[in-house]
C-alpha cells in the first residue's frame, strides 16, 4: 500500500533551530531543550514500558446501546482473566481501520459489520491466521460449517475471521391486528403472497411499505435486501454464490429475472409501495414501519432484517412485539431451493497475534460470551449452543430458530462484493426504483463495473 | 455612528401624505430587511432546538411548528444524553485539543503573515501561493503518511504517550496537526490584513528606532485584532468540532476522545438514538458561540482611526 | 455525569494554555535575539526564515510532502507499481456521465458558482447591513450560529428541513410544509432531477443550499472585520460630499475591501472544490450529486484504491491553479500600489 516508505515526513519540529545558515543558535536551542527533550525521554520511556501484560485492543462500530451490550459481554472476561479491553468505536470504520493498518497501528482485533473490508485485509496480509488462536474442534462443533467457511475467504485453508453475532434478512413483517381485521392470512407459498398482495391492492391500500435511504456511505443498501433474497431463492445457491463471485453477468437470465421479480413486488411505476418511487428513496430505511402502523393502515407489509424491531418501538412506543408487530419468512420462490436464507454477521479479524489478543477471540467463539448480547436483545447467536430460550422475546426467538434451522444459508451477497462492485448495485436498485424501464442499461452497467471492481480487488 | 445611514437627517412630510409614507418605509426597511434575513437564517436551527425538546415519536409524525398544538415537550433527549455520555472528560478534552490547536496556528501564522507581508525574501511570492493552494488537498490524504511518521519514527501513538504519564502529551500529535492544516488559512488571511495596513506606519517606526519585534507586537498585532479574533473563533471551531482528525490520531479512548466523538458515539451502528443528537448538537454549540461572542467585542471600527494621513 | 474531572485537571489545562503561548512567544524572541547578533547585511537574508520557519516545517510535514506522495500515487496501483495515467484515464472514462464526469461538472459548475457567489455575495450584504444597525452583535451572533454546529447535526438539521411525505400526508420537512401550504405537492428535494437528468439543477441546489447555511457566517465575518477595518474618516468625506450610499458602497468600500472579497471568494471557492460533509450525510453522491471529495473518500476508503483516490484529489488541486494565478496577480497590484 502506501506512501509511507517513499516519503519521510521532515521532524515537526526543531527544523528552524537546525538551519546551518543561522549561526550559532545554542542559546536558542538550549531554550527549547528541555521542553522537546522531556517529550522524547518521556516517549522512549513510554515505548519500553507500553508492553502491559494484560490488554487487548479493540476497534469496532457498536455505539450507544450497542456499546453498552457489547461491554456486558466483555465484563465476565476482563474479570476472569484480568485483560483489560481497551475498545474504541467508531462509526466511520473503513476510514480508521484503513488508516491505522497502514500507519501500523492497527488494534490487536477488529470486528466489521461485514466482511469484505477484512477480507482485503486477508488478501494484503496485514491479519492473522486464527487457526491456532481459537479451538478449532470446538468451533466446528459449535458453530455451523457454513460460518467457518466465511471464515476463509482466501480458500487457502486458514481461517481469517469468525463470527460472533448474527442477523437473518428477508423478514417480512406485518401488524397481525390488521391481517386479522381484513382476514388476511400469512402466505406460505410464493403464489400465495403474490395473491395477498393483489388482494390488498385491489382493496385500495398498497401492499408495500419500502424505504431506502441511510445516507453515510451506504445509501441504498435496504433495497439490495430484496433483490439478494430473490436471486437465492429464485435461481439457487450456485447462481448466488457465483453472482457473490463475479462469476454471474447481471444481464444472465437468472439475475435479470430476479430483478424483474422484485419489479412484481414494486408493481407498475411502484404502484405496490406506499407513496410511490419518491416516497421509497426519500424515507429513511428506519422510519419504514411508521405508515403500517399508522390507523388505518397505509401499507401492510415490509421486507427487513431481524434488527428492525427497535427501531418500530422507539418511533412507537406503545407497540408490543408479536401482539401489534410479527414476521414471516419469505416464502420460497422455487420449492427446490426451498429453506433458503440470506444472513450476515459480526466478522473478527486479529491484527497482532498476542496471547490476550488470542485469549479474547475465543472468547468470543463461546456460548457464554455470546449469550450475554443475546438476552440483552438485538443479535442473534451464531453459536448453537446458546438456548434458544435466552432470547428475550418470542419473535427472536423465532428468528434463532431460522438461523439455526435454515437448509441454505447464505452470506448477504452484496456485503461480499468489491467495494465498487457493491456501490454500484446499491445505484442500480436506486434507479430501478425510480425508473424500472431502466432495467437493460442499468444490468449493462453493471456488467461493465464487474469486469473491472474484481480485477481491482 | 452606525446608525448614520438609516437616520440621515431628511425633510419632514406631513403625515400620511405618500412621502411620509415612503420615508416611514425607508426608515424601516433596512430594519424590516435584517431582521427578516436573521429570522429566516435561523428557522432551520429553531426547529432543531424545538425539536430537540419533543418526544421522539412525534418529531417523526408532526412538523415542529405544531410544538404548541398540543403543547408537548420533554427533557428526556437532554438528560438521556446527560447520563449516556461522559461529558464532563469530554469536555476537558475538548478544551484540551482546541486551545493549543487553535493558539499555535494562529500564532506560528500570524508570524509567518508578517514575513510574507513585510519581508523580502527569495521566491516570497510562489512560497505564499502553493500555501494558499495547499488549502485544497483533502486532509484524508495526509492520515496515513503523516500517522506513519508518528507511529514509526516518533513512536508517537496515545498508549505510549500515555503510558508517560505526563498530562496533555497525548494531544501533541494532535495539536501539530491541526497546527499543519489551520496554517495555510491562517497565513492566508493574516497576510492579507497585514498587507494592507499603511506603510507610513512602519517607516516612522523605523525612524524612531523600534525593532522588528516591536513593529510586529506594538504595531501589526494590535491594529489587526479583528482579523485575527475571526481567525481564532474559525480556527477553534473547526477543531472543536471536528471528528475524524481527532479519530485518526488520537483515537476514540475515553481518556483522550474529545465532545465530538463521545456525542457522536451516542447512536447505534444503525442510527439508532438519532434524537439524541439533536439535544447533543446544543451541548457542543454552547463553547464555539461563547468564543464567538466574547471576540465579538473586537470587532469595532476605528482601530486605525488616527493612523491614516488624510 | 461528572464534571469533577474538568476540576481535577484545570491545572493541566492552565499549564497548557499559558505553557504554549510562551514556548512560541520565547521561540520568535529568541530568534530575533540570535539574528540581531548577525553582521548588519546578514539579517534581512536571515530574518524571515525566522518568522516563516516553523510555519513552512509543519505545512511542508502535513500537507506538502503528503501532497506530493499524492501525486506520485496517482501514477501507481495498490502495490505501488507504476500505471501511468491509468488511474487518471479511469477518472475520465465515458464522458459526460461515467467516471469522475458528475463529480467534475457537480464541483467545477454547480457548486463553484452557486455556492461561491451566493455566499460572497450574500455575505457581503449582510456585513453592510448589519454594519448600520444597533444590534449589529446580536444578528452576527445569529447568522454565524450554523457555523458552531458540527457536520452531523447541519445533517440532522437538513434531513428534517427535506424531509418529504406523500402528497395529502402531513409533512413534517419545513420546505414541504411551506410548498404544500401553497397547494403544490411536496417537493423530493434531494432526489428530484429537475429539470432533466443531464441537468441536475433542483438536488445539487438543495446540497449546495444547506452548505450555504452553514457557511455564510464564514464570510460575513470576515468580510465585516475588513469594513470595519476602513476608517469612518473616509465613508464621512465621501458622504459630506453628497455621495449617495450606494456610492459610498461602490467607490469607496468596494475597492477598500477589494483584498479581502478575493481571500474569501479564494477559500470559498477552495471549499466549493473540497464539499463533502453535506453529499456524505444526505445522498451519498446518488442521484447524480456525487462531487469529487465525496468520490475521493469512497475510493480511499470503502474501495480501498489509493491510487483512483490519488488521482482524483489531483484533478482536485490541478482545478484550484486558476484561482491561484488570479491571486498573484491580485497581490503584485497591492504591492505595486504602495
Amino acid at each position: 500500500m502506501g506512501y509511507q516508505n517513499g516519503i519521510s515526513i521532515g521532524p515537526v519540529y526543531g527544523g528552524a533551530t537546525a538551519r546551518p545558515k543561522v549561526g550559532d543558535l545554542t542559546m536558542r536551542v538550549r531554550a527549547l531543550v528541555p521542553v522537546l527533550g522531556a517529550i522524547l525521554v518521556a516517549v522512549a520511556c513510554g515505548t519500553s514500558s507500553s508492553a502491559n501484560a494484560g490488554s487487548v485492543k479493540v476497534i469496532a462500530v457498536w455505539s450507544g446501546q450497542e456499546q453498552a451490550s457489547f461491554m456486558a459481554v466483555l465484563a465476565p472476561f476482563e474479570a476472569q482473566t484480568g485483560i483489560t479491553v481497551q475498545y474504541e468505536s467508531t462509526r466511520d470504520e473503513d476510514a480508521i481501520l484503513r488508516t491505522r493498518v497502514a500507519a501500523g497501528n492497527a488494534p490487536d482485533l477488529a470486528a466489521a459489520p461485514s466482511p469484505s473490508l477484512l477480507t482485503q485485509f486477508a488478501q494484503q496480509g496485514k491479519v492473522r491466521p486464527l487457526n491456532d488462536a481459537v479451538d478449532m474442534s470446538a468451533l466446528s462443533s459449535s458453530t455451523s460449517a457454513g460460518w467457518i467457511k466465511l471464515g476463509e475467504p482466501l480458500n487457502d485453508g486458514k481461517l481469517y475471521q469468525i463470527f460472533s453475532w448474527a442477523a437473518v434478512k428477508g423478514l417480512i413483517w406485518y401488524d397481525p391486528k390488521n391481517f386479522s381485521s381484513k382476514n388476511y392470512t400469512v402466505p406460505k407459498t410464493w403464489d400465495d403472497l403474490m395473491a395477498l398482495q393483489s388482494t390488498i391492492k385491489s382493496s385500495g391500500t398498497p401492499p408495500w411499505c419500502i424505504a431506502v435511504a441511510s445516507g453515510g456511505a451506504a445509501d441504498g443498501w435496504p433495497a439490495s435486501d430484496w433483490l439478494k433474497e430473490i436471486v437465492l431463492s429464485q435461481a439457487g445457491p450456485s447462481v448466488y454464490d457465483n453472482w457473490v463471485a463475479g462469476k454471474q453477468k447481471w444481464t444472465s437470465s437468472e439475475i435479470k429475472s430476479a430483478w424483474q421479480t422484485f419489479g412484481t413486488i414494486l408493481g407498475p411505476n411502484d404502484s405496490n409501495v406506499y407513496g410511490g418511487k419518491n416516497n421509497i428513496l426519500a424515507t429513511q430505511f428506519g422510519d419504514v414501519g411508521t405508515p403500517m402502523f399508522a390507523s388505518p393502515p397505509k401499507c401492510y407489509m415490509l421486507n427487513q432484517a431481524s434488527f428492525i424491531t427497535t427501531f418500530f418501538t422507539s418511533a412507537v412506543p406503545s407497540l408490543q412485539a408479536g401482539t401489534d408487530f410479527t414476521f414471516f419468512p419469505l416464502p420460497d420462490i422455487n420449492t427446490s431451493f426451498s429453506g433458503a436464507h440470506v444472513v450476515a454477521g459480526d466478522s473478527w479479524s486479529m491484527f497482532n497475534d498476542t496471547p490476550q489478543a488470542r485469549q479474547l477471540i475465543k472468547y468470543l467463539t463461546t456460548a457464554q460470551a455470546q449469550d450475554i448480547w443475546v438476552k440483552r436483545g438485538g443479535k442473534l447467536a451464531v453459536n448453537k449452543n446458546v438456548s434458544l430460550d435466552d432470547y428475550p422475546d418470542p419473535l427472536s426467538k423465532l428468528s434463532a430458530q431460522i438461523l439455526v434451522n435454515t437448509q441454505i444459508a447464505k452470506y448477504d451477497a452484496t456485503d461480499n462484493m468489491p467495494a465498487d462492485m457493491r456501490t454500484a448495485a446499491w445505484k442500480g436498485l436506486l434507479k430501478f426504483i425510480g425508473n424500472q424501464s431502466d432495467l437493460d442499461s442499468i444490468l449493462a452497467d453493471l456488467d461493465k463495473t464487474q469486469s473491472t471492481a474484481y480485477a481491482a480487488a | 455612528m452606525t446608525v448614520a445611514a438609516a437616520a440621515q437627517p431628511s425633510a419632514v412630510a406631513a403625515r400620511f401624505s405618500p412621502g411620509w409614507i415612503s420615508q416611514l418605509l425607508q426608515r424601516y426597511i433596512l430594519h424590516i430587511v435584517v431582521i427578516g434575513l436573521t429570522v429566516g437564517w435561523t428557522l432551520p436551527t429553531i426547529g432543531l432546538l424545538v425539536s430537540s425538546f419533543r418526544p421522539f415519536a412525534l418529531t417523526k409524525t408532526s412538523g415542529w411548528w405544531t410544538v404548541l398544538t398540543p403543547l408537548q415537550f420533554t427533557f428526556q433527549n437532554y438528560t438521556d444524553v446527560l447520563a449516556q455520555s461522559n461529558l464532563g472528560q469530554a469536555f476537558f478534552n475538548s478544551f484540551m485539543v482546541s486551545i493549543p490547536a487553535t493558539v499555535i496556528p494562529v500564532t506560528i501564522g500570524a508570524f509567518a503573515a508578517y514575513a510574507f507581508a513585510w519581508m523580502k525574501f527569495p521566491a516570497r511570492n510562489w512560497i505564499f501561493l502553493a500555501l494558499v493552494g495547499l488549502l485544497a488537498v483533502p486532509l484524508q490524504l495526509t492520515f496515513i503518511p503523516v500517522l506513519s511518521f508518528y507511529v514509526n519514527q516518533l513512536h508517537w501513538t496515545t498508549s505510549n504517550l500515555e503510558a508517560t504519564g505526563i498530562p496533555g502529551l497525548p494531544w501533541v500529535p494532535l495539536w501539530l496537526a491541526h497546527a499543519g492544516y489551520g496554517l495555510p488559512f491562517s497565513i492566508y488571511l493574516l497576510a492579507n490584513f497585514f498587507r494592507a495596513l499603511p506603510s507610513d506606519l512602519f517607516e516612522s517606526a523605523e525612524i524612531d528606532g523600534a525593532g522588528t519585534l516591536t513593529v510586529f507586537f506594538r504595531i501589526i498585532l494590535p491594529l489587526s485584532v479583528p482579523a485575527i479574533a475571526s481567525l481564532v473563533i474559525f480556527q477553534f471551531l473547526w477543531v472543536w468540532n471536528d471528528l475524524l482528525v481527532a479519530l485518526i490520531y488520537v483515537g476514540g479512548a475515553p481518556e483522550v476522545a474529545p465532545l465530538t466523538v463521545n456525542l457522536a458515539d451516542l447512536t447505534t451502528s444503525l442510527g439508532q438514538g438519532s434524537n439524541l443528537l439533536t439535544s447533543a448538537a446544543f451541548f457542543s454549540m454552547v463553547v464555539p458561540l461563547i468564543v464567538f461572542l466574547s471576540l465579538q467585542r473586537y470587532f469595532v471600527r476605528g482601530i486605525l482611526a488616527g493612523s491614516v494621513k488624510g | 455525569m461528572d464534571f469533577s474531572v474538568l476540576l481535577q485537571d484545570i491545572p493541566t489545562l492552565l499549564v497548557v494554555i499559558l505553557g504554549v503561548p510562551a514556548i512560541l512567544a520565547a521561540y520568535i524572541v529568541g530568534g530575533e535575539f540570535l539574528v540581531r547578533r548577525l553582521p548588519d547585511k546578514n539579517r534581512p537574508q536571515v530574518r524571515p526564515w525566522i518568522w516563516v520557519g516553523p510555519a513552512l516545517i509543519l505545512v511542508t510535514g502535513y500537507l506538502l510532502l503528503p501532497a506530493l506522495g499524492t501525486i506520485q500515487q496517482s501514477f501507481q496501483n495498490n502495490e505501488g507499481v507504476w500505471v501511468g495515467f491509468n488511474n487518471y484515464a479511469s477518472q475520465f472514462a465515458d464522458f459526460p456521465t461515467g467516471g469522475a464526469w458528475i463529480a467534475i461538472r457537480n464541483n467545477v459548475i454547480f457548486w463553484l458558482i452557486f455556492y461561491t457567489l451566493f455566499t460572497l455575495a450574500f455575505g457581503l450584504v449582510l456585513a453592510v447591513l448589519f454594519d448600520r444597525v444597533r444590534y449589529e452583535s446580536a444578528v452576527k451572533s445569529l447568522i454565524f450560529m450554523p457555523m458552531a454546529i458540527s457536520s452531523v447535526a447541519l445533517g440532522i438539521i437538513w434531513i428534517f428541513m427535506y424531509s418529504y411525505a406523500p402528497p395529502g400526508e402531513t409533512q413534517i420537512g419545513t420546505l414541504n410544509a411551506i410548498v404544500t401550504f401553497f397547494h403544490h405537492d411536496p417537493v423530493v428535494w434531494l432526489q428530484d432531477q429537475w429539470p432533466s437528468e443531464n441537468f441536475n439543477l433542483l438536488n445539487n441546489l438543495a446540497l449546495i443550499g444547506a452548505a450555504i447555511w452553514g457557511i455564510t457566517g464564514f464570510a460575513m465575518v470576515i468580510l465585516s472585520a475588513a469594513l470595519k477595518g476602513i476608517p469612518g474618516e473616509l465613508l464621512e468625506a465621501a458622504r459630506v460630499d453628497g455621495a449617495g450610499e450606494f456610492t459610498v458602497f461602490q467607490r469607496v468600500i468596494f475597492p477598500l475591501m477589494m483584498p479581502t472579497i478575493v481571500v474569501v471568494g479564494t477559500t470559498l471557492v477552495i471549499f466549493a472544490l473540497k464539499a463533502f460533509d453535506v453529499v456524505y450525510v444526505m445522498t451519498s453522491g446518488n442521484y447524480n450529486t456525487d462531487v469529487l471529495a465525496f468520490r475521493m473518500y469512497h475510493q480511499l476508503y470503502t474501495a480501498g484504491n489509493n491510487g483512483h483516490a490519488s488521482a482524483v484529489a489531483v484533478i482536485l488541486l490541478i482545478a484550484v491553479v486558476p484561482v491561484l494565478i488570479f491571486n498573484l496577480r491580485q497581490f503584485r497590484a497591492v504591492e505595486a500600489r504602495r
